[in-house]
């Protein structure tokens, strides 16, 4: 129990054995911080060496993605608006794993969000000239309740006949697409193309170009009231999960389901409820993509957000507070995949410091000692 | 000991010595010697948490003594890995099997081996293992999948591996715990052909008919000490065992202050459950406690007593049978209901139900009253009083730990369970089920868990009390129930310290005597003496 070694048993030919020992005392705090800063620092220097195999200046490549990325008001701008959706997704992610339900839905909750928003301006639920704010709290709640609806599936499976969530929530997405994709060629199609007409004007998220007259910095800058709306989500998460009675559930779930049990918690109506909104903030990722960037119902409105949230989750520990840097980096990323050709170093870049990342988690839970080999 | 007794003149194949291996908070080997011969069967008995199962992971090169040495044909070894231990010789059959239900029989067997090295012949292997189970009479189909065979047909399974992999000494930890009768039969006649064929085998028990059917020797551990060391079982009653197992050492004396006790709190009536394996757990079993009453629970683990603590607390469901609290029914109620009534409950197993590892001191002490006044409002968990409600109890109860915002994984064994006292016990519960309060716990900290209790008696808590410790519950209870798979053997009312007699009582009701039938086995025993 105590030890780990890396060859068990094997008579080693080496004289030294790394044993790993597990770390019993409290860690300070800066320990996780630094580890993680000195594992980025790593991964890019990984990322450094792979591109000088390839031939390639890293050091001018990662000014170039620094440039592409943050380098001026305009670039900025859009790296919030990539950031905008992984906040959302990763807040829905981070929510879930907390309870250990394995949400990989995120994705099609995404699209059933952006579906719900569709729907109230192209059944139509309200009429064209509706006021804005009206257009916007139907489509937020329409967005958030299908993201609910697609997230509370797998959830009421998983508490009543203890489907596994990872496969249910996985196989949602394809039907999510699928039934997102009816609509998009066929009911709600302009003119045999495939997508809806361009929504009206009142039903779209402000964005800081539309205050231009008032501010003329803000003209051409696309970051839309979609990036404010996520950024409150995260204080209602971190809030929801560290002060309030089902957050305390939902934590002491996730440590020990046994514990929970002999707390008298439900287990079933937490996975259910946990789900729900689980889906509900990926759904309204989906509504803030569709009203505040893309403007109409199409297909291909994700370029895998629901999939990146899982990534942003994890690195951000599943702390919400954490969430909005992790995912401005990680829009900051899919933003230089634009400009870099090829388009896939950014997104080896984003694997390498996962892999780090996680690799550093280790160090916080073992401390490495070397040590000599006993004779045996 | 006996002249002329073969075993006398037999080779020594394990030798320990001085064996002493801790754990956070507990010795659970101190200073222990353990001798094996070939050729013999050598029971290692002892209650739950004796230390039997770390000396014999010790052996096995599973954990890695802190002092002592290891002698195997009187060469010491220094094992860094169960592979090691395999090496020499050494197979372990452990209480939980470790096989792979999808694959083969054989399959499992050639797991890890370094034959076959990549193209498989399996039918070769096949009737390798066919004769080898004919040999030791293990019948079983080398071509089966393991999800198909009996529970009692896996342990063969397990036995041929070791014997596959060469093992001269093989340990079975609790081997009978998971068998039908007919197979511990057909187990005992395997044993006995593998001793003829030149092994030496390890019993690792705590059922005394079993260990005096098989073995040829027995070693006692109590507390993680030796109290008996290879003695032959020639001349041996279950009357010695049981004494040697329980043991008794009143370390210090409490003045239990007689007083008046008030109205039935708990009354179950004829209730029977399940066990997780779906077997019956409690036959029929009924009493009531009074309030300011401590009611005991004596029997060796596995008769029962953890699912009555289950069922009264709403854990576990009863297929019969009613409980009442207070007078109200409570018969498979949620256990949401209970903590809403004050049942306190003090679980046996202290990290994986008892606490939230990796949450703080503060989340972990608010588990039962964070949906209430003064720390729960509304919707919301008011942090300002959890965290006062948490310093209150870290000062009262005497938890040794830096911060309240330190996960509870990092403290000691002791101070866990303070924690847990500290929580079911801060609002005074009416009601309290309390299983193995003390176990694990060292000398000091179980005086002090033992005063709360008693603290608690006197504030007029009815307490069902379960614990293996013999010397504990007599000090505590004040009536006293022994458990025998499921049933209730005989209930103790006149509760003594120092009592022999009442002690060898126990030990017999706990190995399966009914009180009534105490006299004859008596009897019986002293003619055999």
């Amino acid at each position: 129990m105590t030890e780990l070694s890396v060859k068990p048993g094997k008579k080693s030919f080496f004289p030294y054995r790394i044993g790993l020992e597990p770390r019993m005392a409290q860690v300070s705090s800066w320990l996780p911080a630094s580890l993680s800063l000195g594992a980025v620092v790593v991964a890019l220097m990984i990322g450094a060496l792979i591109l000088a195999l390839g031939g390639g200046n890293p050091w001018a490549t990662y000014a170039h993605i620094a440039r592409a990325s943050f380098g001026s008001l305009g670039v900025l701008s859009d790296t919030l608006v990539k950031a905008t959706p992984l906040i959302f997704i990763g807040l829905a992610c981070s929510l879930a794993f907390r309870m250990r339900m394995w949400n990989i839905g995120a994705e099609g909750q995404f699209y059933m969000g952006a579906f719900g928003a569709s729907a109230i301006v192209l059944l139509p639920v309200l009429p064209a000239e509706a006021p804005r704010w009206q257009f916007l709290i139907l489509m937020a709640i329409s967005g958030m309740f299908f993201g609910a609806i697609w997230g509370s599936l797998p959830g009421l499976l998983k508490a009543k006949f203890n489907v596994n969530e990872v496969i249910s929530t996985l196989m949602l997405n394809y039907i999510a697409i699928a039934f997102c994709n009816f609509f998009i060629f066929n009911v709600w199609s302009e003119g045999g193309f495939q997508m809806s007409p361009k929504f009206p004007k009142n039903s779209w998220l402000p964005r800081l170009t539309d205050y231009a007259s008032t501010v003329p910095e803000f003209a051409g800058l696309t970051t839309h009231a979609g990036f404010i709306l996520a950024v409150l989500a995260a204080v209602v998460v971190w809030f929801i999960l560290h002060r309030s009675k089902w957050g305390y559930e939902i934590r002491l779930v996730g440590d020990n389901k046994r514990a929970a049990e002999y707390a008298g918690i439900r287990i079933s109506r937490n996975i259910v409820f946990v789900m729900m909104l689980s889906g509900a903030l990926a759904g309204l990722a989906g509504m803030s993509e569709i009203s505040g960037v893309v403007h109409r119902f199409q297909g291909a409105i994700s370029p895998g957000y629901g999939f990146t949230g899982i990534i942003v989750a994890w690195l951000a520990k599943l702390n919400p507070y954490a969430v909005i840097p992790v995912s401005i980096l990680f829009g900051a990323l899919i933003l230089a995949g634009r400009e870099i050709q090829p388009s896939g170093i950014p997104k080896m870049i984003q694997g390498i410091i996962l892999v780090c990342l996680i690799a550093s988690d280790f160090f916080l839970r073992y401390r490495v000692r070397i040590r000599k080999q006993v004779e045996a | 000991m006996v002249d002329g007794n073969p075993l006398e003149a037999a080779e020594t194949v394990v030798k320990m010595r001085g064996i002493v291996k801790q754990f956070p908070g507990v010795v659970a080997n101190d200073h222990v010697d353990f001798t094996l011969y070939r050729g013999e069967i050598h029971a290692l008995l002892g209650e739950n948490g004796a230390g039997k199962s770390t000396l014999m992971n010790v052996l096995a090169g599973i954990y890695r003594q802190e002092h002592g040495h290891v002698y195997i044909h009187d060469r010491e070894v220094h094992f860094s890995s169960p592979r090691d231990a395999i090496m020499a010789g050494i197979g372990m059959v452990h209480q939980h099997f470790m096989l792979v239900p999808s694959l083969t029989v054989t399959e499992n067997i050639l797991l890890g081996l370094d034959e076959p090295r990549f193209v498989m012949n399996l039918d070769r292997y096949d009737q390798a293992i066919a004769a080898l189970s004919e040999q030791y009479g293990l019948r079983v189909d080398p071509k089966a999948k393991v999800w198909q065979l009996s529970v009692g047909e896996q342990q063969r399974v397990e036995l041929l591996k070791m014997l596959y992999r060469g093992a001269e000494i093989l340990i079975l930890d609790e081997p009978t715990a998971v068998l039908a009768p007919v197979e511990i039969d057909e187990l005992f006649l395997t044993l006995r052909s593998m001793v003829a064929n030149g092994k030496s085998i390890i019993f690792i028990s705590h059922k005394l008919n079993e260990v005096l059917a098989i073995s040829d020797r027995l070693t006692v551990l109590r507390r993680g000490q030796v109290t008996a060391d290879g003695i032959p079982l020639q001349g041996i009653t279950r009357r010695d065992l049981a004494r040697l197992m329980v043991g008794r050492e009143v370390i210090f004396e409490f003045e239990k202050q007689a007083h008046a006790t008030g109205d039935d709190v708990l009354c179950v009536e004829n209730i029977w459950s399940k066990n997780d394996k779906g077997l019956d757990a409690l036959k029929g079993v009924s009493f009531s406690i009074k309030a300011g009453e401590i009611v005991g629970i004596a029997a060796v683990a596995g008769n029962g007593q953890s699912e009555l603590a289950e069922v009264v607390t709403g854990l576990r469901r009863s297929s019969k049978g009613t409980v009442r609290i207070l007078g109200e029914d409570f018969t498979n109620s949620p256990v949401r209901r209970g903590i809403q009534f004050g049942v306190g409950h003090i679980p046996e197993d202290r990290t994986h139900v008892g606490t939230a590892p990796n949450l703080d001191v503060t989340d972990n002490v608010i588990m039962k009253n964070y949906a209430r006044e003064p720390i729960g409002h509304g919707m919301v968990v008011d942090m300002g009083a959890a965290h006062s409600f948490a310093k209150d109890l870290r000062a009262l109860y005497d938890i040794v730990v830096p911060n309240i915002d330190t996960p509870v994984r990092l403290l000691s064994g002791g101070n866990l369970q303070r924690l847990i006292l500290a929580r079911e016990l801060s609002g005074n519960p009416p009601f309290l089920v309390a299983v193995q309060p003390t176990r694990g716990l060292d000398v000091g900290a179980i005086e002090g868990v033992q005063r709360l209790l008693l603290k608690q008696r006197e504030e007029g808590a009815a307490i069902l009390l379960i614990s293996e410790e013999l010397d504990e519950l007599l000090r505590l209870s004040d009536r006293l129930f022994v458990f025998y798979e499921g049933e209730i053997m005989g209930e103790i009312t006149n509760v003594h310290t120092n009592d022999d007699e009442l002690v060898e009582q126990i030990g017999l009701m706990m190995t399966g005597t009914r009180m009534d039938e105490l006299h004859l086995e008596t009897e019986g025993a002293s003619h055999h003496d």
